[in-house]
């Protein structure tokens, strides 16, 4: 079997817009998507001592060969960058467009996803992705087993738990109670410099430039402005009228 | 002008109240007349109320086969009715389920989706999305560059308000959509459904929120947070740190993994206030907080913040509201 997992190389503490581009200033350090270490980890724990293989596929800078670096690290087997410059600015269509080129040269049994991107909080490529492969999707598995040519699937909703059975190949996105990611061991980061890992452009994608980037993106952002300021908020040091404070000032706002 | 069609999604017989924000948000822009598309089984019936809330026309797929709440299904039947419908303009409110069918809406048809919006306006004839970024710090305008515009909205953007757009409490047209699907999307199947009813009023629907995370020190102590909300007519919310503790059901958690609500009244009890769950509740009309911590960052963004022990202050308070309503 094998198992492809989408990874984000995401930028590293506070994000910064560039009010150039106005896009996501991707200049500083960057790590592995938080969420799509519980991707990794459930791709691992599914592949367990089988001779499952385990692909992790980024699309990103050149720097994201460090977040897939990290994933080998954590036991994945083999490394798929896709890198040019032509790809900044890319959407959700053009980001899917993308992805889905790239797993479709791998024709995994099962694509994993984590449950949302850390930077820009986009919680829906999966889908698109699925989409355009023409596979089922799930998404938010709080719970996932493989048995046979079947996934099953403890999808987490507003409502509760919906269990899901699906055939492979199927795209699934994990949500970030999961699972616990594994730190990389000492053995992990030393073994992952010698895994295989291959770096494509567009043009081994097949892609064009104009169905990428900017130019093949579908939205855009028009101006960046300041969000309207909270107006004036009172502290209060809690002492023995407290409540009383309280009372009055939800009287004074006509909410008792 | 727009042509705009609103997904109205439903759990068993009642619609979505996000929707149907949605749906009055459409109707009140003024570009024109607006229809929806209810998608399942037996939700012909929900067509007359989403007249009541602006949509003119309501497009209804009734069919066995969508009766799961899987996304893929539902992209079938959307894509047939913007295509046949001639819909420009397809607004979503923000689900679980609503995330997954923008999502595959746009690669089916090449559109752009502009998510996480907290409000949309028509300026100069284009719609124009306005979307908080960067943990809120930015606002940032945002348009489509595709003949189709996809938008979700964060949950709570809107209050559902009948009586707005064209139908002025007329009967909508209801036309029938021809259910065919796409072999990927029959794939997913649905064999169990664990519900979890929560008493009380829902929190989304909550006009009064309180809420407790650590700082109420044990579960039992969520009693605090019981007895003030059945004082002020609310709801109880929880973060994930208590949600994942088993404190209380999940049901019931505020944040970026939970649910996102904008109350009348949000009351934070020992709640520190990151981000995580900053982005759940931030929208809310006022915000109460109560924490023992004077650095805790929930003090930012609080209208009325109170240094103190919850513990003393939330019987007291209880107990004052309770005298105030007798």
């Amino acid at each position: 079997m094998k198992i492809a997992v989408c990874v984000k190389h995401v930028p590293e503490g506070h994000s910064k817009l560039d009010p150039g581009s106005k896009r996501l200033d991707r200049s500083g350090e960057g790590a592995l998507n938080q969420f799509d270490a519980n991707a990794v980890e459930e791709a691992l724990r599914l592949k367990g001592d089988s001779d499952t293989e385990v692909v992790v596929v980024s699309m990103g800078p050149e720097k994201a060969a460090d977040s897939l670096r990290k994933a080998l690290a954590m036991g994945a087997d083999r490394a798929v960058l896709v890198t040019d410059d032509a790809l900044a600015g890319s959407d959700l269509v053009a980001t899917s467009k993308v992805l889905a080129k790239a797993l479709e040269r791998e024709s995994a049994d099962l694509v994993l996803f984590g449950q949302q991107a850390s930077d820009a909080d986009g919680a829906v490529l999966w889908a698109a992705v699925a989409e355009r492969l023409r596979r089922p999707v799930v998404s938010q598995a709080a719970e996932l087993s493989i048995d046979g040519g079947t996934v099953h699937v403890k999808r987490q909703t507003e409502f509760g738990y919906d269990l899901i059975e699906t055939a492979l190949p199927a795209v699934v996105s994990v949500s970030d109670a999961i699972n616990e990611p594994r730190y990389p061991s000492l053995k992990g980061i030393m073994g992952a410099k010698k895994k295989p890992s291959e770096t494509l452009s567009l043009s081994d994608l097949g892609l064009d430039a104009g169905e990428v980037g900017e130019a093949g993106s579908k939205t855009e952002v028009l101006a960046l402005g300041s969000p309207p300021p909270r107006a004036d908020a009172k502290k209060i040091e809690g002492d023995a009228n407290a409540a009383q404070a309280i009372v009055d000032f939800l009287a004074e706002k006509r909410l008792v | 002008m727009a042509s705009i069609l609103v997904f109205l999604e439903h759990h068993g017989d009642e619609l979505q109240k996000g929707s149907l924000g949605v749906l009055s948000k459409a109707a009140q822009l003024g570009g024109g007349d607006v229809a929806a598309v209810l998608v399942g089984v037996g939700v012909k019936a929900l067509a007359s109320e989403a007249g009541t809330y602006g949509a003119t026309k309501v497009h209804v797929a009734e069919d066995a086969s969508l009766e799961p709440p899987l996304p893929q299904a539902r992209v079938d039947v959307l894509a047939k009715v913007v295509r046949e419908g001639g819909y420009d303009t397809v607004l979503f409110a923000n689900s679980v389920l609503a995330a997954d069918i923008a999502s595959g809406l746009a690669a089916r048809l090449d559109a752009g989706l502009n998510w996480d919006l907290a409000d949309i306006a028509l300026q100069d004839g284009a719609l124009v999305g306005k979307r908080p970024a960067l943990q809120d710090s930015v606002l940032a305008d945002v348009g489509w560059r595709s003949e189709t515009r996809l938008a979700l909205f964060r949950s709570g953007s809107f209050d559902a308000t009948p009586g707005a757009g064209g139908t002025a409490g007329g009967e909508p047209q209801v036309e029938d959509v021809a259910v065919e699907l796409e072999e990927h999307s029959r794939g997913a199947k649905v064999v169990d459904q664990q519900l979890e009813e929560s008493s009380g009023p829902s929190i989304e629907d909550a006009d009064v929120i309180v809420a407790g995370g650590r700082g109420l020190g044990s579960p039992d102590k969520f009693t605090l947070a019981e007895e003030l909300a059945r004082a002020l007519g609310g709801a109880v919310g929880a973060t994930r740190a208590v949600v994942d503790a088993g404190w209380y059901p999940y049901a019931s958690q505020i944040g970026q993994t939970g649910k996102t609500v904008s109350p009348k009244l949000y009351v934070a009890l020992g709640i520190s206030g990151a981000i995580q769950h900053k982005v759940g509740m931030q929208s809310s009309n006022v915000i109460v907080a109560i924490n023992k911590d004077a650095n805790a960052p929930i003090f930012e963004f609080s209208d009325l913040g109170v240094v103190g022990d919850l513990h003393e202050i939330v019987p007291k308070l209880t107990e004052l509201l309770n005298q105030r309503k007798s």
